[in-house]
């Protein structure tokens, strides 16, 4: 299916840029009039994404952040978030609620499960040494209400 | 991440304002564990009431508190916490955490 409108935008892992990352996807889809809450969890699920990427992918190291952003038919919005960072050997732990592999920095290991249970739909993929990608699937029902 | 600190006897309150993220957790954390380790308080309050968005980094601010706390022996509040910010929150179980205090509506 055929997006009626996309926005790709790519930035440096410095956490400074996490709050541009989910200003900007909440700007590009402003014009679907998602509610407070609809257009704060797709903030919030972003955020977290772009963490990730910045905290596990680079750790240290200072590389890509890739984010695309689809409209589809239907207020159907599709973000993927990208990183060409160490990847994650084991998705499926990665993802249990509370895991965490940073042992002093006062990660909480929630990540994943407020993007899944913030989003209709998660995605994650990843290859060790290659990077992850975090696709994240919502549709917009509210109209502003 | 502007945070103000009110000390009195017993009680330590952080009033948080502006949006909690990664980038700007650290230096919130720091600011409070300043104040919380030169009063050595009852209770720790944390004011959400002025925030506009919060992600996970803001349940491992709560969390690494509460262990604080728990260390000198006393607990934490959270309070005014907007809608948003409860429904971040609720995904920890941080009403659960944190103890009942009396006579005021305060928890998540």
């Amino acid at each position: 299916m055929k997006p009626i409108n996309e926005m790709k935008m790519s930035f440096e892992s410095r956490s400074c840029n996490e709050s541009f990352a989910r200003s900007s996807v909440a700007a590009f889809i402003a014009v679907l009039d998602p509610n407070v809450e609809e257009l704060s969890d797709i903030k919030t699920a972003v955020s977290e994404a772009v963490t990730n990427c910045i905290v596990h992918g680079y750790k240290e190291n200072i590389g890509k952040v890739y984010i695309h952003v689809k409209i589809f038919e239907g207020a159907r919005i599709q973000i993927s978030i990208k990183d060409k960072g160490c990847g994650i050997s084991d998705v499926k732990k990665a993802m249990e609620p509370l895991y965490t592999s940073c042992e002093n920095g006062e990660r909480a290991g929630l990540g994943f499960s407020i993007m899944e249970s913030f989003m209709d739909k998660l995605k994650v993929r990843s290859k060790p040494g290659k990077g992850t990608s975090v696709t994240l699937e919502k549709s917009i029902v509210s109209k502003g209400k | 991440m502007p945070v103000e600190i009110d000390i009195d006897e017993k009680s330590v309150t952080a009033y948080i304002s502006g949006e909690i993220d990664h980038h700007n957790a650290a230096g919130l954390r720091s600011k409070i564990d300043e104040a919380v380790e030169n009063a050595y308080p009852e209770v720790l309050i944390l004011d959400f009431g002025g925030v506009t968005f919060m992600d996970s980094s803001g349940i491992g601010l709560v969390m690494g508190r509460y262990k604080l706390m728990k260390n000198l022996s006393g607990k934490v509040f959270v309070e005014n916490a907007p809608r948003q910010i409860k429904k971040v929150l609720r995904m920890a179980g941080i009403e659960k955490m944190l103890s009942e205090k009396s006579g005021k509506e305060v928890l998540v």
